[in-house]
């Protein structure tokens, strides 16, 4: 928990930006006991969390855990059933024009005729936002220069989820939203992606990142929440998530047919000490360091269990 | 307000653009009033329609020329406007619009916009075609062309309302086609496009007198056909009050109906 500590240590007041603007600790995102029904149904129940203007939040959870349920009501999609929810200062049920120009939404799936090239769409919906980016330049940092002249509907899927991250990003938004934004791509158009959202951020912008990837939302995001069968089962800083305990190196290994395993933050040690009891190599040993999937994968199946216990 | 003017030319462009580079659109909506004049006035290149004052006899291309017009008016407004917009609400595109700072009349403005422009150079198109391969007589009064020019406008924009409205019924985009063509079709046999209104029952007539069609074909027929052939209509006469209010009472119950069914997406379904 000491990393909580020495987060809540800095100076709330404010912070530096590196856009250079003054970033304080205002939340761009707040949300209240969020409950959205479907018949007797509870797609998403008493969710609470905050983003923080310029920074990178990452919902994470299985599918039909209610992670678009959410993101859709912060775009103003859905309506909710209660709570209270705030965006960038206005509930969304009620967001206006002047509140969606501050907004860059990049869907879940897209299957649009595609009947414009590139370069068109884009010049389209840069001219519906008052303070638009550079056509030119989104269309180099999404990596489709070649492409700027192609109708969208010949591009591959990949392209055409780019041209979507492009259309997302083309307002210059104060808070992009991001669902599973990289389902498709390949590796390296991943990583280039990756770097894309890293200008975005050093720019100053907040996101909203939904993703099965949790390499992804490691790489890119500050804090994380997990939801599970509607409910918000953790928030903290990614490398906090599950609590210290979590962390705790597992060291697992076979004794007379039997696996055994014990949490330790001191494996090494435990090792010699088999070693020396067993008078031998252990059979199957592991020595297990949680990774973020380890962590989350633990998190949402002690949640199944109690769901269905 | 400037802005959603400026944003709705903006859209028109896009939307013109778009429609062109769609083949089906282009075949069934733009190019079929087209192809159906010249199959009409090839078939029945023997057959009178009626005589002139001056005696001339009048081909099947001279009475086909203002039902397929008509048609074109009920398709690039109604039939492109009513699949086009289904389509766009199940495959995202008015979701993706939903989440931008687009007007909601700039968006309406943009298919306004669209069915005038498709539907212009549609009318144009059939025109060229009558007069200069099928020589169909033009009229040269003034007033004809004026009465043309506001039930063109006046039929298009009526027909675009309608198509917005009937957008809502579809429940997928891949179900839009099968819902909005048999009505347009129906419509078009009933109202003396395909078929010589004279020819139906009078309680078919009647029918086709509460559509909006009807009266677009009516107002046509008025503009291109010889004076001896207004005793062939209902009552006797071109009746272009009766044509002008009975467009106009559907584009009011056409905003009426776009207004209150249009949604940018349908929310909790």
């Amino acid at each position: 928990m000491d990393a909580a500590v020495t987060r809540v240590g800095v100076p709330l007041g404010c912070e530096k930006g590196h856009s250079g603007r003054m970033t304080t600790h205002e939340n761009v995102v707040e949300v209240r006991g969020l409950r959205k029904t479907y018949g007797d149904m509870n797609a998403v129940d008493s969710v609470d969390f905050d983003i923080h203007r310029g920074e990178t939040f990452a919902l994470l959870g299985p599918n039909g855990a209610g992670k678009s349920t959410t993101i859709e009501i912060l775009e103003g999609y859905r309506d909710r059933t209660a709570g209270e929810v705030s965006v960038l200062g206005v509930d969304p049920a009620h967001g206006g024009l002047d509140w969606k120009a501050r907004l860059g939404i990049v869907l879940q799936s897209s299957g649009e005729s595609g009947a414009v090239t590139v370069a068109e769409q884009l010049r389209h919906f840069a001219a519906l936002y008052p303070k638009p980016r550079d056509v030119d330049e989104v269309i180099a940092a999404v990596g489709l220069e070649s492409k700027a002249g192609t109708l969208i509907r010949k591009l591959s899927g990949g392209q055409r989820r780019r041209v979507d991250v492009a259309v997302g990003i083309i307002g210059a938004p104060e808070l992009l939203f991001l669902d599973e934004p990289t389902t498709g791509f390949d590796p390296e158009a991943r990583r280039s992606f990756w770097q894309l959202i890293r200008t975005l951020q050093s720019e100053g912008t907040s996101i909203l990142l939904t993703t099965h990837y949790l390499d992804e939302a490691a790489q890119l995001g500050d804090r994380a929440g997990i939801i599970a069968a509607g409910r918000m089962i953790d928030v903290a800083p990614i490398a906090e998530l599950g609590g210290a305990d979590a962390r705790i190196p597992l060291v697992r290994w076979r004794e007379q047919g039997n696996l055994r395993e014990q949490r330790t933050e001191t494996p090494a040690t435990l090792v010699g000490e088999l070693v020396a009891r067993l008078g031998a190599e252990p059979e199957g040993l592991e020595v297990i360091r949680p990774s973020l999937e380890d962590v989350y994968l633990d998190l949402v199946g002690r949640e199944h269990a109690e769901v269905t216990a | 307000m400037m802005r959603t003017v400026s944003l709705g030319a903006r859209r028109i462009g896009y939307e013109v653009r778009a429609y062109f580079r769609q083949g089906d659109t282009v075949f069934f909506t733009f190019l079929f009033p087209v192809v159906m004049l010249t199959i009409f006035s090839v078939s029945f290149s023997e057959g009178s329609f009626g005589q002139a004052a001056d005696g001339t006899e009048v081909t099947a291309a001279h009475f086909y020329l203002p039902a397929m017009l008509a048609a074109g008016l009920l398709l690039s407004g109604l039939q492109n406007l009513a699949i086009d917009i289904a389509i766009e609400k199940s495959d995202g595109t008015l979701k993706r619009l939903a989440g931008s700072p687009l007007p909601v009349v700039s968006y309406f403005i943009g298919k306004l916009g669209q069915s005038l422009a498709t539907g212009a150079l549609q009318a144009g198109l059939l025109l060229l075609l009558g007069f200069t391969v099928f020589g169909v007589p033009l009229p040269e009064e003034p007033e004809r062309w004026i009465t043309f020019a506001w039930v063109f406008a006046l039929g298009v924009v009526t027909s675009a309302m309608l198509g917005i409205a009937l957008s809502a019924v579809p429940r997928s985009g891949k179900s839009a086609t099968a819902v909005v063509i048999p009505i347009t079709l129906v419509l078009q046999f009933i109202s003396g496009v395909y078929l010589s209104f004279t020819l139906l029952p009078e309680w078919l007539q009647n029918v086709a007198s509460v559509f909006p069609l009807k009266w677009m074909a009516q107002g046509m027929r008025s503009v291109f056909l010889p004076d001896t052939l207004e005793v062939l209509e209902q009552g006797e006469s071109w009746n272009l009050e009766g044509v002008a209010i009975a467009l106009a009472v559907w584009l009011v119950v056409g905003l009426v109906l776009a207004r209150v069914t249009f949604r940018w997406i349908r929310k909790d379904s």
